[in-house]
């Protein structure tokens, strides 16, 4: 059944939980979240691709990004577009699912099915929209571990994200250490930097001034935030990129157009294609979840949470590390990547580092980049090697 | 990457020296010697300034990073290896005697190879022919050579002594790589390389 939770699903969330599986959890005791809230019962809508071994231990966890979902490797049920991670993950792919059990969840705070500020308060039985409590990137990871226990598997071989997905990934790494027997966090920090914070401010922003965004609940009005979505959509696809890549695509072309047009429609093709990201961003995307999950970035600081010393973090750990950055990512430089690395160094951990040179900004990771495919083939392979899987 | 396939001379002699435990190669190139001491279960880890050497040897499984030896051995906690190895890079580093320092103290032991400038190649050249010194293992012009501290055998113990260190091994290979049972004096003629392992007094 889908709607166990006797939430009102909206269309995406229904289709995306009829492609997938979804388990409930916390129901015999809540989790309790970073904010303090007791979260129980709760929904987490994932894809499995490959089958789980006797031994329970070629599982793989993906940790998706900031607008991702659950659908790594298939078609998305919502915009009919290929996985999102499709370049990576597949027969014949550096994760093939013939030889690994292939899990990504959609994370708390989502809106592909997993419960969010879309679902319903039980207490109360109304939609929780601004009143769901504020969910933190250890929340995430805490409703991952509570299905990875739901799933029985005890250890995963590894976890693997880019961006959001790579906090997620140290967030693991860090809470769960002898969970996780390889990590790989990629273009990502171990903290949101002001500037980041900065931009998602102005995202979010975008949406609350918003009329028909109504204080959170515009399903209540029959409204939706859209303009603004798609506005703070349009920003940070700006921070995915880089400015080579932009100036490449598409330099000062106009659109449709042989003249400058002496007014204020799309005049530059760059315009264009931002407006159709942000036109295209809201047909699947929930606003109210897009602040609730870039709430949860700009809350992470792993060194934070550990006394100030990223080391802390990682102390003692037996977990393998490969850590990947991009030369033209601006959104998490390599300079952020290489403090995880220096903070795994200090905790004496094992690490590899690669920065791949590349002008696809912090999109890359996406992306085919065949020098990213080469090193995460070689250290699955290494570690493959170490756990003992054939 | 073959585990099997033979390495340079000085590494195999390196090789050989670390039997078991943690080591960090620094400045690890492709990871050649890495990889033999995985091959016999090391626990070998590598440090790499140069991005395609740091990728090549990720792609082979190999757990490396990119980093300098000058500058990020300070982010390794003490004692964090049983080995520290440096291979024919000591010459090129900015402050060699900090190197050795930080090596010695990451690691229980180092092991460090290096040219010999007092080879009578170098000595001949710069002698008699008035140049610069250009041999096999220094085979680079005096305005693009990497190597910006050269020594002699007899200056490296010069050096481990002024460091209170204590020079376990010294393994002394002329210029065919065959190694060499010749007192001080004529090691320092005859050498062309020289492996060294440390450790602190």
């Amino acid at each position: 059944m889908l709607d166990d939770l006797k939430d009102e699903l909206t269309e995406a969330e229904r289709k995306a939980l009829a492609q997938c599986r979804h388990a409930v959890l916390g129901t015999e005791r809540p989790m309790r979240l970073d904010c303090g809230v007791d979260l129980g019962p709760f929904r987490v809508a994932y894809q499995t691709y490959g089958a789980l071994n006797a031994a329970k231990s070629n599982a793989v966890l993906i940790c998706h990004a900031l607008t991702g979902d659950q659908f790594v490797a298939d078609d998305s049920p919502v915009t009919g577009k290929p996985g999102w991670w499709e370049s990576l993950v597949g027969p014949g792919k550096v994760l093939d699912p013939a030889r690994y059990f292939i899990i990504c969840s959609n994370v708390l705070g989502g809106c592909m099915g997993t419960t969010g500020p879309l679902a319903r308060d039980p207490s109360s039985g109304q939609p929780w929209n601004l009143r769901f409590p504020v969910v933190t990137i250890a929340d995430m990871v805490r409703a991952q571990a509570a299905l990875i226990d739901h799933l029985g598997i005890e250890q995963l071989f590894c976890v693997i994200g880019g961006s959001m997905g790579g906090m997620q990934v140290l967030e693991w790494a860090a809470s769960y250490p002898r969970r996780v027997f390889a990590a790989v966090p990629i273009a990502c920090a171990a903290r949101h930097s002001a500037q980041n914070i900065a931009f998602h401010e102005v995202g979010r922003q975008a949406i609350m001034a918003d009329p028909e965004w109504k204080g959170g609940d515009y399903r209540l009005h029959g409204t939706a935030p859209e303009r603004g979505l798609a506005v703070a959509r349009m920003t940070a696809h700006i921070t995915y990129l880089s400015e080579q890549a932009l100036q490449r695509k598409f330099g000062r072309n106009l659109q449709d157009r042989n003249a400058l047009g002496f007014g204020f429609d799309a005049d530059f093709q760059v315009e264009s294609y931002l407006r159709h990201q942000g036109s295209t961003f809201v047909d699947r995307f929930d606003a109210n979840s897009y602040l609730y999950i870039t709430r949860a970035m700009d809350y992470f600081d792993l060194a934070g949470a550990h006394g100030g010393v990223l080391a802390n973090a990682f102390k003692g750990s037996s977990t393998r590390f490969c850590s990947i950055s991009f030369t033209s990512d601006w959104l998490f430089p390599t300079r952020e990547n290489r403090a995880i690395v220096h903070a795994l160094n200090a905790a004496a951990a094992n690490v590899s580092f690669v920065e791949v040179e590349t002008d696809k900004g912090h999109d890359a990771f996406l992306l085919d980049e065949p020098e990213m495919f080469r090193t995460l083939a070689g250290f699955l392979k290494g570690a493959a090697a170490v756990r003992g899987l054939a | 990457m073959s585990l099997a396939a033979p390495i340079r001379v000085d590494l195999q002699i390196i090789a050989d020296m670390v039997q078991s435990g943690r080591a960090l190669d620094v400045g690890c190139g492709d990871g050649a010697l890495l990889a033999s001491l995985v091959a016999k279960s090391v626990d070998a880890r590598g440090m790499e300034l140069s991005q395609a050497g740091v990728n090549a040897c990720v792609a082979n499984g190999l757990s490396v990073i990119q980093g300098d030896a000058d500058t990020d051995l300070r982010d390794y906690p003490d004692d964090a290896f049983d080995y520290v190895i440096l291979s024919q890079t000591l010459q090129a580093t900015r402050e060699p005697r900090r190197v050795l320092e930080q090596m010695l103290r990451v690691g229980k032991r180092a092991i460090v190879s290096f040219p010999n400038f007092a080879h009578w190649q170098v000595r001949f050249r710069l002698v008699f022919g008035g140049r610069m010194p250009e041999t096999p293992s220094l085979p680079h012009k005096w305005y693009d050579t990497p190597n910006i501290h050269l020594c002699s055998i007899d200056d490296f113990r010069a050096l481990c002594r002024d460091m209170g260190v204590r020079i376990e091994r010294a393994i002394v290979l002329d210029r065919n790589s065959n190694r060499i049972h010749l007192p001080p004096l004529l090691s320092n003629l005859i050498g062309e390389q020289a492996v060294f392992m440390l450790r602190r007094d």
